[in-house]
């Protein structure tokens, strides 16, 4: 007969297996930074790397949501480059300017994904193509918004989410942890949410189970770009700026994509974990702090970058080594 | 007694595709505590009728009324919602999700606004256990379950609906004998406490253990409905082809035992699947392989084709043998092969392609002249197809995704005509066509083996394996369990060997 | 009587051919409009001169797209354009200083051959290691980039470009028309060829369309693949080394403007970017609409920011026009 908790909690395991291999992966390499680093882990060195690490891995999650549904947001650097520059524009003056600011910049983040979720479900658009183009469309806005660098930001917000808690918690981990807590979580296990992995699963089955595939699908594009403002919004509180830098972006979007391939998410839908695109991410910030570590000369570090991020993602082609039958082989 | 107000109407129900009428005109009723069986040959229009009363999709005229009131379902939520809810051939589970998100998928049991993982898990284990499947758990992932299990699961979720019509499309193909009697059980529970059923069905033995009524339907038109034991076999199956049942197969030449051998397999061995399965295939004869669904027969064919990695064993081809690493390695043997593969819009064909296209793939390199490829020479090969197998098309660069089933499965035939083959692998290649097409195909490979090719020929059809092959392999569980011919090939000891129940020879 | 039969459906198949003339059609259907719109605002917009001007820089999105298209036409994506343009620029243009007297000769072939190079590294990932083609190409660009901060030393590249490419990307030989526009159109000519003439653009679409059924049918899937990815380098590094004979010189970055577009023409001109539907006349016709697109903003001296947003929008209004999925309801 089916046990109880324990047979539950094989299962657990087998489903997060990749989540937790990331978690694995960042523990090792960070222990391994931490250990090299000449400071050790002291609350500053904690808080600076959280700080950067913490961009991203909001980035990832927001690039989780649509790769659950067989989708992708290409979009997803610009709006945080968009977000970043509407923030320092708008989140100034007092505390309270400062909050309104910020439920605007995070209003203006899920209009954003939305728009994207609207053309991909209703002007039945593949999603590559959309966010390529709304894409252009966001940072357009930031550069209307942000010619050259330049704003500021309500400080008080802004040394408060980038400091620390109680003198050692870095308080961008703990948004971090209130973003999983009120975000994720509840999607993950809301009924949308699931109709999200049910989605990139297999459409045509959904449809015919009477799983919501356009509201789910809408919810997904909408959460990534809200998740992308978040990011956006701390990445202002810590520049105390806004700029409208392509490069930046790019890298945002394309390291997203990565992040959520490391974290165990399946590019093919219908399988993984925001929880995982943060581990992802992190794993990713801390190989760029440990050839800092190592002091690896510069100028080899961005090849080094790129060698680990494709070793990373070739992780996957070990399933096909198990392939029996080659007509598996495609998709 | 059943009511007789219908529960579920159809009225002048018709369905077009561009310019093909998959419905015309349809009067269809299904009664509450009535189990009415629906036959017809593959595009006769079954599946758009379940597909239009289960809301998957929209009647190009005509009304649908539930309990004599007039509904439009715009997705199949509301028509569950209505109670119509069905089995899918094809299955409507979700691979990568788990039993239990997938037999509470619409409507799961919440708590605080979140799904109840709990509460979904002892619902799960329920209706698992209504269908008798205690053995699968609930958080078990639907793609790691076997196919009968996932047969099994589809009919929970169904169950889980409380449907008032339960419409079943072939829902037990792939079911063990076991859980197709749990299956009849369910369905004649079901039947007795008021739920109308709807059960679509080649298998006749299981239309007459359980169906009240039946109606037949052909060419996209309701032929008749009547009660069981109204109608004889064989009316019944002049009703679904139309026209008297004649003999169908070719004349089966004497047997040469002396003819060169083509294919000779030893010793093949696949995982569980195929277990040391050694045969001789020769040149002029058709040789089947039979028994039940699932036994390695298909694996068998794309092992024989190079598909297959790890395949132990060897194979000979005209004498000299030949390395099983892919199909360009098959297709380049002594004599070539060829592969009619199982599903031919996934594996035969691409669809968007035109017609000349899909037929010429296989045998471009014939196709070339100083140039690339020499169009003289391909339209009159393609046209040469054309006429030898009376292909229905508008046009050569027409997508081969307009012709009807049966004209599809020609061109893939003639994609591999056109290569020349001296062997000859054909995996179910009669599934889904018309009976027509069906007689075409049998004198094609008689003629094909007349002239000298060697044929082997898988089919889940038994009268298909006794009226076109010189003898028959029957698999059981990966192995060949007898080889039949002559007077012994007949229905019964094919049944009997595929079930592992010969008289001579009694499972270990 | 070659079984031709006159009942049959004639909807799909002539809405099949049409979908993609269609899209052609409207394409260059907004080429004219533009054209129109750009004269109203200023006549010099339709003077020859001006236009061959911007035909001339449009070849070298064409020779990208061109390559673009291949491997889009196979169902992949091919994301190392950006560094793979500065790639070829950056060795042909040091090649001059490698090779001592030959270095001028080789300097061209070794720019492109660098770019086949990197195109087959990323068909050997997406063939074999079945990776998908979007995060192994987008890892190799990363790779890429490493290389030639590697090369330069993070410095701006000194190195010069040769007369011959200066005279294949600038000059005009014949009746005042840029050669630029003269090797897009023999790469054309090629690409035309070999998808409708040769058997391996037969399976270029057999494979884009469903890879198992040609593997079925003897395709040797995993060769096209890395042939179509090889040309994908190969035409981002030609192109390159052109960028770099017509601005004299190699720099940082000089790819990224082209991603995004090459992408947006192949998609524009009714290539499917699922794959296995598309032909190059409709990339040509992306190609003159793209770059007649973003030459018309610039004449209206419209900021950057709004030619992003114009840009973004336009190729939505586009796609949204002839480029749309089915309904999930038939």
């Amino acid at each position: 007969m089916s046990g109880g908790t324990m047979s539950n909690g094989r299962y657990w395991i087998a489903h997060n297996a990749g989540v937790l291999t990331a978690v694995v992966l960042f523990a090792v390499m960070f222990t391994l930074y931490v250990s090299n680093h000449s400071a050790g882990l002291t609350p500053a060195v904690a808080t600076t790397a959280a700080n950067k690490a913490v961009l991203l891995a909001l980035v990832a999650m927001a690039q989780t949501l649509p790769v659950l549904t067989r989708g992708l947001d290409l979009s997803v650097g610009m709006v945080f480059v968009m977000t970043n520059c509407i923030a320092s524009a708008i989140v100034v003056g007092s505390v309270g300017e400062g909050l309104l600011g910020v439920v605007a910049v995070l209003a203006i983040g899920a209009l954003a994904g939305f728009v994207n979720g609207a053309i991909v479900v209703w002007g039945r658009l593949q999603p590559i193509i959309t966010t390529l183009a709304t894409g252009a469309v966001y940072y357009g806005i930031a550069l209307f918004i942000r010619p050259s660098p330049g704003g500021d930001v309500q400080s008080d917000i802004a040394d408060l989410l980038t400091g620390q808690l109680f003198g050692t918690v870095p308080a961008a981990l703990v948004v971090l942890l209130g973003v999983v807590l009120v975000i994720w979580i509840p999607y993950r296990r809301s009924v949308l949410g699931r109709a999200a992995y049910a989605v990139g699963s297999n459409e045509q089955a959904a449809y015919m189970s009477g799983v919501p595939v356009q509201r789910a699908k809408l919810l997904a594009y909408t959460l990534a770009g809200l998740l992308a403002a978040v990011g956006g919004l701390m990445l202002t509180f810590n520049t105390y700026s806004g700029e409208a830098s392509a490069p930046i972006a790019g890298a945002y979007t394309l390291n997203s994509i990565a992040a959520v391939v490391i974290g165990g998410t399946s590019l093919f839908g219908g399988w993984g974990s925001a929880i995982g695109s943060i581990f992802g991410a992190f794993v990713l910030r801390t190989i760029e702090d440990l050839l800092f570590v190592f002091d690896l000369p510069p100028l080899w570090q961005p090849l080094f970058q790129g060698v680990v991020l494709l070793v990373a993602v070739s992780l996957g082609a070990f399933r096909i080594l198990r392939v029996r039958n080659r007509l598996e082989l495609f998709t | 007694m059943t009511d007789r107000n219908p529960y579920l109407e159809l009225k002048r129900i018709s369905k077009r595709y561009g310019g093909i009428a998959a419905l015309s005109e349809v009067d269809f009723s299904v009664y509450a505590g009535e189990i009415q069986a629906v036959l017809g040959e593959n595009g006769a229009g079954k599946s758009t009728l379940i597909k239009i009363a289960s809301g998957v999709t929209d009647p190009t005229e005509g009304e649908v009324l539930i309990e004599g009131r007039p509904v439009r379902f715009r997705n199949p939520t509301e028509a569950m919602r209505a109670g119509v809810v069905c089995v899918f051939q094809e299955l409507s589970l979700l691979p990568e999700l788990t039993v239990a998100d997938n037999l509470s998928i619409v409507d799961p049991p919440k708590w605080g606004g979140m799904i109840d993982a709990g509460a979904q898990r002892d619902r799960a284990r329920a209706l698992l256990k209504r269908v008798g499947c205690e053995d699968v758990h609930p958080l078990e992932l639907v793609r790691d379950l076997p196919l009968s299990r996932r047969q099994m699961v589809e009919i929970a979720k169904a169950l889980g609906r409380d449907p008032r019509i339960l419409i079943l499309d072939e829902a037990t193909s792939a079911l063990t004998a076991d859980d197709v009697e749990r299956v009849y059980a369910i369905i004649r529970e079901l039947k007795a406490s008021g739920v109308g059923i709807l059960y679509v069905s080649h298998r006749m033995r299981e239309i007459e253990a359980l169906a009240d009524t039946a109606t037949v339907f052909r060419n996209g038109r309701r032929i008749e409905t009547f009660r069981k034991g109204d109608r004889s076999v064989d009316a019944i199956i002049e009703m679904m082809i139309g026209r008297e049942v004649t003999h169908q197969y070719p004349d089966k030449p004497a047997p040469r035992p002396d003819a060169p051998v083509a294919l000779k397999a030893a010793n093949l061995s696949w995982g569980r699947e195929i277990q040391d399965v050694s045969f001789d295939l020769k040149r002029g004869e058709i040789v089947g392989l039979g028994g039940l669904d699932g036994q390695g027969q298909r694996e068998l064919l794309l092992g024989l084709f190079g598909v297959l990695k790890g395949v132990s064993g060897s194979i000979a081809v005209d004498g000299k043998p030949i390395a099983l690493n892919g199909p360009r390695k098959a297709m380049r043997a002594p004599l070539p092969m060829a592969l009619i593969p199982e599903d031919r819009k996934t594996e035969g064909l691409m669809l968007p392609m035109s017609v000349r296209d899909n037929m010429t793939l296989a045998a471009l390199p014939r196709l070339l002249g100083r140039f690339g490829i020499d169009s003289d020479k391909e339209n009159a090969a393609v046209n040469g197809m054309l006429e030898r197998l009376r292909v229905k098309t508008p046009d050569l660069d027409a997508p081969v995704s307009a012709l009807s089933g049966g004209n599809q499965q020609k061109v893939v035939l003639a994609k591999w005509l056109m290569t020349a083959p001296g062997i000859i692998l054909l995996n179910d290649p009669t599934r889904g066509i018309d009976v027509g097409t069906k007689q075409e195909i049998y004198r094609l490979m008689r003629e094909l083996a007349n002239q000298g090719a060697a044929i082997l020929f898988y089919s889940t059809d038994y009268a298909e394996l006794i009226g076109c092959c010189d003898r028959v392999l029957v698999i059981y569980d990966g192995r060949i369990r007898r080889e039949l011919a002559g007077e012994a090939l007949n229905e019964r000891n094919l049944l009997q060997s595929a079930l592992n129940i010969d008289g001579a020879e009694k499972a270990a | 009587m070659t079984g031709v039969d006159t009942g049959a459906t004639r909807g799909p198949s002539l809405a099949g051919r049409l979908g993609v003339d269609r899209s052609v059609a409207i394409a260059f259907g907004c080429i004219l409009l533009i054209l129109a719109a750009g004269a109203l605002y200023s006549p010099a917009f339709l003077s020859p001169e001006y236009l061959l001007q911007q035909l001339q820089v449009g070849a070298f999105l064409g020779i990208i797209a061109s390559g673009a298209m291949m491997v889009i036409l196979l169902g992949h994506i091919d994301l190392s354009i950006p560094w793979v343009v500065t790639l070829g620029a950056m060795m042909a243009t040091a090649m001059v200083g490698w090779g001592g007297a030959a270095g001028v000769w080789l300097c061209i072939p070794f720019g492109v051959l660098c770019g086949a190079l990197v195109g087959t590294l990323n068909g050997f990932g997406v063939a074999y290691l079945r990776l998908p083609s979007m995060i192994f190409t987008l890892g190799m660009n990363a790779v890429v980039q490493g290389l030639m901060v590697l090369h330069t030393g993070g410095f701006a590249p000194q190195d010069q470009a040769t007369r011959a490419m200066h005279f294949l990307a600038v000059q005009r030989s014949l009746f005042g028309i840029p050669n630029a526009l003269f090797v897009w159109a023999l790469v054309g000519l090629v690409v035309i060829y070999v998808l409708k003439r040769t058997a391996f653009g037969r399976a270029v679409y057999a494979v884009g369309n469903r890879e198992s059924a040609a593997y079925l049918s003897g395709v040797s899937t995993n060769r096209v693949l890395i042939g179509c990815f090889a040309f994908s380098g190969a035409m981002a590094a030609f192109a390159g080394v052109l960028l770099a004979g017509y601005s004299n010189k190699a720099y940082q970055n000089m790819g990224d403007a082209y991603l995004l577009p090459a992408i947006a023409a192949v998609v524009l001109g009714g290539t499917n970017i699922l794959g296995g539907r598309g032909n190059y006349l409709g990339t040509i016709a992306g190609v003159i609409l793209i770059t007649l697109l973003q030459s018309i903003l610039s004449v209206m001296q419209m900021p950057e920011a709004g030619r992003q947003v114009i840009y973004g929008c336009v190729i939505i209004l586009m796609l949204l026009i002839y480029g749309r999925g089915a309904k999930a309801r038939s």
